[in-house]
């Protein structure tokens, strides 16, 4: 399979050698001391890239998000074994609170606003553990205006009234406010329009453009991922299965095949595919 | 034919008759509804801000009433009684967050409401262990005597009260909408875990909830203390905050002030004017009776939250 392959290649295209942002270790994470999600997930987020995390429901990514930002203890999860580095500093035991101090926040699959507060008042909850006075705050604040034009009209509305799309800003926005280094982004493209998800993306791009944000992406929409990633993981099961630049996962045949929806000798008939898909995929 | 004569006729004509009188029932209504809203306050307050009902808060009333007038007792003075329990009411928040909230962050509000029915018993039980079960008078000085203004004739206790009562409202008004960590405050109640992720400290949140709580019980507790002495029955007027609230609407905190007003005028004038048609002893269910319309039509309160649900 062409897994050997790709490894071969790794070292040279790899974020480890332009000394990554965040780098997770070979992490296990065990829910409730009993059920095992990760199995071992390593992965490397390089200052200033943007990464996806890709694979199935229940392969492990939203996990994996939370084990970094430590929202995972509030879910009675706990890394096990494997350690995760911030600018080379062990990060496992911060609290969430430390980490977005330090930079790191996650905007959680499914929005999640705060759905009686106003739109602004959202986005000034991000501002929460700043301490660089009024004034910085009040020009973030106009700065998420500009990206997300559409939010500034709506301001003073109720989060919870807003649409999909909205609230997914909203979501972007008030991790924006923290001034975040590293923004761990879950599933942004989760029931939103396909028109809006390619909006989302492309301003996912102009922050990591404009502002050097680092990205870790987890997503299940595959071809919208890729295209704006410049590396890529697939998960399955708890394990990393697949690592490599994103151009080269968007020409992997098994990419093509499983994540992508195409296959190498056009259509097939359903019976054939059934027949593929219940053969074992790279375990 | 005469209980309809007494329930829809003749209360009006008596208010017609006598209209001075009826202002001062009405006035002493609004001011005794003003001391059930300063108790309903603090159960707003948790309940914006961690969605837990604490049926521990008429516990802490009486829990910071017990200390206050212990202390006093021992010969300290007011002022140091008062700041002697504020240090209590905080270490009682903080003792709460770390050995209840903690460990139970995330899990359903109804685990969360059971475990402030442990801290109701617990408080019951601790601060008569340490103070004592006997009926303590608590005397700060305050005014019992009628004051007439205009041929109306107003306690000046309740008055006193009554300022108290708005101040407090106005100072937690601001707090909530104006302060970054008011703000916290009303996004933990939204959505514990989004709160967490943009970095907001749960511990230290939920830490100056309850301790601002404590506080609103404190005065509660000081102003019904000296109204009623300090007894274990305080604990019970939590139960006529059950009402307001459900008048005001749980997350207001100006319906608590506006429920605690509508409950209080409306218990004392159908005491005074329906006594004829339904019989005596109307306050005391009467403000549960309005609880049960307000549920059955309006189940948000006045001011409540809608509870938003998108589809």
């Amino acid at each position: 399979m062409s897994q050997a392959t790709l490894h071969a290649v790794q070292p040279a295209s790899s974020p480890a050698a332009a000394e990554p942002i965040l780098r997770v270790n070979n992490i296990e994470v065990i829910y409730d001391h009993v059920i095992l999600v990760l199995k071992g997930v390593s992965l490397a987020v390089p200052e200033g890239g943007i990464v996806a995390l890709l694979g199935a429901n229940g392969a492990g990514k939203t996990t994996t998000l939370k084990a970094i930002s430590n929202l995972l203890r509030a879910e009675r999860g706990e890394v096990t074994k494997g350690t995760i580095d911030y600018n080379g500093r062990s990060i496992q035991d911060l609290t969430p609170n430390d980490l977005v101090k330090m930079g790191v926040v996650q905007v959680m699959e499914g929005r999640h606003c705060f759905g009686h507060l106003t739109v602004e008042e959202n986005l000034l909850t991000g501002a929460y553990t700043r301490g660089d006075g009024a004034a910085a705050v009040k020009r973030d604040l106009e700065k998420v205006y500009e990206y997300f034009p559409r939010l500034k009209v709506r301001r003073s509305s109720q989060a919870g009234y807003t649409s999909g799309g909205e609230q997914q800003m909203v979501a972007i926005g008030r991790a924006l406010m923290t001034k975040p280094k590293v923004i761990l982004l879950d599933e942004p493209s989760m029931g939103l329009a396909p028109q809006l998800v390619e909006e989302i993306f492309e301003i996912v791009k102009q922050l990591n453009q404009k502002e050097g944000v680092s990205f870790l992406l987890a997503e299940q929409n595959t071809t919208i991922a890729l295209k704006y990633a410049t590396f890529g993981y697939i998960l399955e099961n708890g394990r990393v299965v697949m690592e490599g630049e994103a151009q080269r996962l968007m020409e992997n045949d098994d990419v093509k095949e499983f994540y992508l929806g195409l296959a190498a000798e056009g259509r097939k008939s359903f019976k054939d595919v059934k027949h593929y898909r219940r053969r074992k995929r790279w375990l | 034919m005469d209980f309809l004569y007494n329930f829809f006729i003749s209360p009006f004509v008596q208010i017609a008759d006598a209209p001075l009188f009826f202002v001062e029932v009405l006035t002493g209504g609004l001011l005794s509804g003003v001391m059930y809203s300063l108790v309903a306050l603090g159960f707003v307050l948790i309940f914006k801000a961690s969605g837990v009902f604490n049926f521990a808060q008429g516990a802490m009333v009486l829990f910071a009433a017990l200390f206050f007038a212990g202390f006093m007792d021992k010969g300290v003075p007011w002022w140091g009684s008062l700041i002697l329990t504020i240090g209590v009411m905080v270490l009682l928040a903080m003792a709460i967050e770390r050995i209840v909230l903690r460990p139970l962050v995330n899990q359903p509000h109804i685990i969360l409401f059971m475990a402030t029915i442990g801290v109701t018993y617990f408080l019951d039980g601790f601060g008569q262990t340490i103070w004592g079960s006997s009926v303590r008078v608590l005397d700060i000085g305050l005014p019992q005597t009628p004051l007439e203004i205009g041929g109306v004739l107003v306690n000046k206790f309740d008055i006193i009260a009554a300022v108290v009562a708005g101040s407090l409202v106005a100072a937690l008004a601001l707090f909530f909408q104006k302060t970054r960590i008011g703000r916290a405050l009303r996004a933990v109640a939204d959505d514990h875990q989004a709160a967490l992720s943009v970095g907001i400290p749960l511990k230290t949140i939920w830490a100056i909830v309850w301790t601002v709580a404590g506080l609103v019980g404190l005065v509660a507790g000081v102003m019904w203390g000296s109204k009623l002495g300090v007894q274990f029955s305080l604990a019970m007027v939590a139960l006529k905050a059950l009402p307001v609230l459900i008048l005001g609407g749980f997350t207001s905190v100006p319906g608590a002030i506006i429920g605690g007003l509508i409950i209080g005028a409306g218990e004392k004038i159908a005491e005074v004017y329906w006594a004829d048609a339904i019989g005596g002893g109307i306050e005391d269910w009467f403000a549960y009776m309005l609880a049960l319309m307000f549920l059955l039509f309006r189940p948000q309160g006045l001011f409540g939250d809608k509870i938003i649900e998108r589809v």
